[in-house]
């Protein structure tokens, strides 16, 4: 079957079995392999992505549904060469290790500070309790979205050239 | 927000050691990793893997006709087949065999048996549900304490003369000398102590693409790898390719965890597929295949023994283990070292006398053994000394804190060789156990317990305070499979002064791209920004033995501070060409030399680099180029310490524990880069929390793996764990080059008996004096009750 739709603002159609899951279309047919896949329960949420604005879980989610949807991966965040202020608060915050959970984390940050751009420790420790991480221990993605929350408004320097911002 | 005990700098770049954010984290955060599965070649098949349902069985017959007549598949290969290529077995890292695919019969559940090559992933599933396997059932054997009964099934019949399932004996200590110490004791307290088998389970799974150029007779794999130098080394064993024809390319990796250093049926079958088909082959197992057949962890069932003084001097230790290897030994630990390090169990306590003994054993269990952080055992090691404390200050009616204070080796005493024969380089424990208890508050935690108590409520305490041993090691007495585990180091400095540092080992999250440009920053003065760390690709990376053990920056750390300093011996013998002066009147600080007693005539390393590519005459005797080599051979281990406290508070209506609190202090000698050590020790403690309370691989009676997926393979969330408190002290390591000691494991090692010492703490009052991980609400509940513990 023939499946259209919007993914990171652009138009792409595809031609695939009505079985094949969304992660796997993202992945394979439009080689865009930061969106991860780490478990065969729907658990790990490595996948994260979102369909028109909500997180889901692309393992859980056939690709056959997200035709005439809109889709966002990691790979859509940053707007241009700047990123978003949740990209850079992971980096300046170290709220990740080997990288394996983080563009989904990163998808359920991003769509909790739209929601909610002041989140308490609490609420941003629910908004991510559907996805694993096994470096981290949680603590600096939890800095890391309140990093991002408070350098919202501020906006954040381009190319996340991080590392000359605090000298 | 959490409190966070940060006493760090705070500088962005340093020159050096420091804190500075990652040079990993740009690619990582834009989607742009390169996992093993995000490798797409032209014309790359698919592989998938069947899989026994059942523990013990003998293979009656495959049939893989109708997978074959799958229009989309390409080949279908069964042990058999392999067998007939000498192919169906291969060496494990423990000296034992493993079969690739099951030719005789099928040793436990999720054996590889046959496999599939098709054109898609999809395909390739489908086909495998073709096959048709005939068994014909055994009993198998599943508790390990039966496994040496009398008339118990024996698993392992392919060995010549094999009559019953044990592995080895193993045994370590002065049991003479330690009888005697329990016979003058005036107490002695006995413990069982099951460390289960838990599962190491990285979020990436394990998975290779292997591409046989047929051609050149030249063979690339891309593969989840912690070692990519050992398994290129093992595959040229296996399939009779040369060494130099073979090239393992480990990407990034998405976490390894200890799961990544076996070599896997699944590795050896791509590379076979890509063989027979002469096209790209690729395999990714899912989560399932990952928690029931890959390298699982622990399963120690041990008998702890402790005697003292009434007073509270410990006087000796002694345990009795049995170890579960699973169906074939595959651990990856040094030769020589059959239980890894499990001989450093009397921890960090100077005591007279220690014995252990130890017999391992096969079940119709996945293989396994050493993983999940474990420094090679140190993680059962460190468990059992610290819950032995715990129950002889229950006995005692002692602090915990104050047993352990009045036990420990003290600084003077260093280097400590201990009664098991563990030299540790260096340590100054009460300080650092002090910090711990300042950040809790110990004192007004106890406080806070006492009230509570008279309450009712259930509030506990648990520490630890754990010695580690990593860095292996010693290519004297330390190698695998005849490597010796030393580790090779490359610099080269380019004519502009950036600089290209290739490595042995092999990151898998841990920084290394960051931190090694850092060791290197801080003796060369090149900023670590133009410095590129390379490593995870054996045609263009030193040979090493990869990184697990905690043993990067023992080893690793270690070879490139020594190949930087052999640079700048040499850029200062460019220097003195280039200043007209000797090399003795030559002084380095950080990124120049300048002439003694008159620095305006100075040149920097950038200068010196760019001399030393250019024209112009160099000094006698000093060719061009600025570059060097090393391999480190590490004189003895590092031994990090650590002191943690937990806090936890059970719900006496459901028996549900929450970690409240956990302060962990850790002491790893010179601190490198000071936010990735707080990760990774972030990441241990967690690990901690999910082995003690939730995590287990269990099995049924008929050998059917219960803790096969995350549905019940259950992993700590954000909601699990609670902000960590960290804090720390620094004793370098006298022989480590930059004072170093490895640090990445120790969470993991030190963080579970303080968190079972603190349930087991609250549930004083019930009279419980152990009780066995994981203290999930029903088995909290059980020792409430006064029930007879799970046997495992």
């Amino acid at each position: 079957m023939r499946v259209t739709m919007t993914v990171n603002d652009e138009e792409v159609s595809g031609e695939i079995e009505s079985r094949l899951l969304l992660v796997h279309f993202l992945r394979d047919h439009l080689s865009l392999t930061g969106t991860h896949w780490g478990c065969d329960t729907s658990n790990c949420g490595a996948c994260t992505v979102w369909m028109d604005d909500e997180p889901v879980k692309s393992c859980t989610v056939l690709a056959a549904m997200a035709d005439g949807r809109k889709v966002r991966t990691v790979e859509g965040l940053a707007k241009g060469e700047e990123l978003d202020p949740v990209q850079q608060g992971f980096m300046e915050c170290h709220g990740l290790q080997c990288g394996f959970c983080t563009p989904g984390m990163m998808m359920t940050s991003r769509a909790l500070l739209d929601r909610n751009p002041d989140p308490s420790e609490q609420e941003i420790r629910e908004a991510i309790s559907g996805q694993i991480c096994r470096c981290t221990g949680y603590a600096t993605i939890v800095r890391s979205v309140r990093w991002a929350a408070e350098h919202e408004a501020n906006g954040c320097p381009a190319h996340g050239s991080t590392q000359e911002e605090v000298r | 927000m959490t409190a966070v005990n940060d006493h760090e700098t705070v500088d962005k770049k340093p020159l050096g050691h420091g804190r500075m954010l990652r040079k990993e984290d740009p690619r990582f955060v834009r989607g742009r990793g390169r996992y093993v599965d995000d490798v797409q070649l032209r014309g790359m098949l698919h592989l998938a893997i069947l899989r026994s349902p059942v523990a013990h069985a003998r293979i009656v017959s495959v049939d893989t006709s109708a997978a074959e007549a799958h229009p989309k598949v390409k080949a279908v290969v069964t042990g058999e087949a392999l067998a007939e290529k000498g192919l169906a077995w291969m060496p494990t890292l423990s000296n034992d065999v493993q079969a690739v695919l099951a030719t005789d019969k099928v040793r436990f559940q999720g054996q590889e048996v046959a496999f599939v090559v098709a054109e898609d992933h999809y395909s390739a599933r489908d086909a495998l549900e073709l096959i048709d396997v005939e068994y014909d059932l055994l009993d198998p054997v599943v508790n390990a304490r039966s496994a040496l009964a009398e008339g118990s099934p024996v698993i392992r019949d392919d060995l010549e003369g094999k009559a019953d399932n044990h592995v080895f004996d193993w045994e370590t200590g002065d049991e003479a000398a330690t009888e005697a110490v329990f016979a003058k004791a005036d107490v002695v307290v006995t413990e069982d102590i099951v460390y289960p088998r838990v599962h190491p389970s990285p979020m990436e799974t394990c998975g290779a693409v292997a591409d046989y150029d047929s051609v050149e007779g030249r063979l690339t794999l891309w593969s989840t790898t912690q070692a990519p130098h050992a398994h290129r080394t093992l595959y040229a064993m296996v399939a009779g390719l040369p060494e130099h024809k073979i090239r393992v390319i480990s990407p990034d990796i998405g976490g390894g965890f200890g799961n990544k250093v076996p070599i896997y049926p699944g590795y050896v079958c791509a590379i076979v597929a890509s063989l027979v088909v002469g096209k790209p082959v690729k395999w990714m197992e899912d989560r399932s295949e990952n928690l029931i057949s890959t390298g699982f962890a622990r399963d120690y069932i041990m008998r702890g023994e402790i005697a003292a003084t009434h007073d509270g001097r410990i006087l000796g230790i002694r345990t009795n283990v049995l170890a579960d290897h699973g169906a074939f030994n595959a651990q990856a630990a040094p030769t020589k070292y059959p239980a890894g390090f499990f001989g450093v169990f009397t921890g960090s306590y100077d005591i007279e006398a220690a014995h252990a003994k130890m017999t391992a054993v096969y079940t119709n269990k996945a293989p396994g053994g050493v993983a999940y952080a474990c420094s090679f055992r140190i993680t059962e090691a460190v468990y059992l000394v610290e819950r032995l404390v715990d129950c002889l200050a229950y006995e005692l009616e002692a602090d915990p804190a104050e047993l352990r204070s009045q036990n420990l080796i003290q600084p003077d005493q260093f280097p400590y060789t201990t009664k098991t024969g563990w030299v540790y380089d260096s340590g100054d424990y009460e300080p650092t156990l002090r910090e711990a208890m300042r950040i809790a508050g110990y004192d007004e935690l106890r406080a806070e317990q006492a009230e509570k108590r008279a309450r009712g409520e259930l509030m506990g305490i648990g520490l630890s305070f754990f010695t580690e041993a990593v860095g292996a090691g010693p290519r004297k007495n330390m190698d695998i499979l005849g490597l010796g585990m030393a580790d090779g180091c490359e610099l080269r400095v380019h004519p502009t002064g950036k600089a290209v540092v290739r490595l042995s080992v092999q990151s898998q999250g841990q920084g290394h791209e960051t931190t090694f440009a850092q060791i290197v920053a801080e003796e060369i003065g090149i900023p670590p920004d133009d410095i590129d760390v390379v490593h995870g690709d054996t045609d263009n990376t030193p040979f090493g033995l990869g990184t697990y053990g905690s043993r990067s920056t023992p080893v690793s750390g270690a070879a490139a501070a020594m190949v930087a300093r052999k640079v700048r011996d040499k850029a200062r013998i460019i220097a003195s060409g280039m200043l007209e002066a000797s090399v003795t009147d030559l002084e380095w600080t950080k990124g120049s030399f300048a002439v003694k007693g008159d620095p305006e005539r100075s040149v920097t390393i950038q200068e010196i680099a760019l001399r030393a590519h250019g024209a112009g005459d160099l000094p006698d005797g000093i060719e061009g180029g600025l570059e060097a080599q090393v391999c480190y051979n590490p004189e003895n281990l590092t031994y990090p310490h650590g002191a943690y406290i937990c806090v936890v508070d059970i719900d006496p209506g459901t028996a549900q524990v929450k970690v409240r609190r956990f302060i962990a202090v850790d002491d790893c000698g010179t601190r490198i880069n000071p936010m990735i050590i707080e990760g990774q020790v972030h990441g241990g403690l967690t690990d901690g929390v999910g082995m003690a309370l939730m995590e287990m691989i269990s099995f049924d009676e008929d050998g059917n793996c219960l803790g096969g997926s995350f549905m019940d393979y259950l992993l700590p969330t954000a909601l699990e764990v609670p902000g960590w408190e960290t804090g720390y002290t620094v004793t370098p390591s006298p022989h480590h080059p930059i004072g170093a000691k490895g640090v990445g494991e120790s969470a993991t090692v030190g963080s579970p008996p303080a968190v079972v010492n603190a349930v087991v703490d609250a549930l004083k009052p019930f009279g419980v004096r152990h009780a066995d991980m994981p203290l999930t609400p029903s088995r909290v509940w059980d020792a409430m009750n006064g029930r007879a513990k799970p046997s495992f």
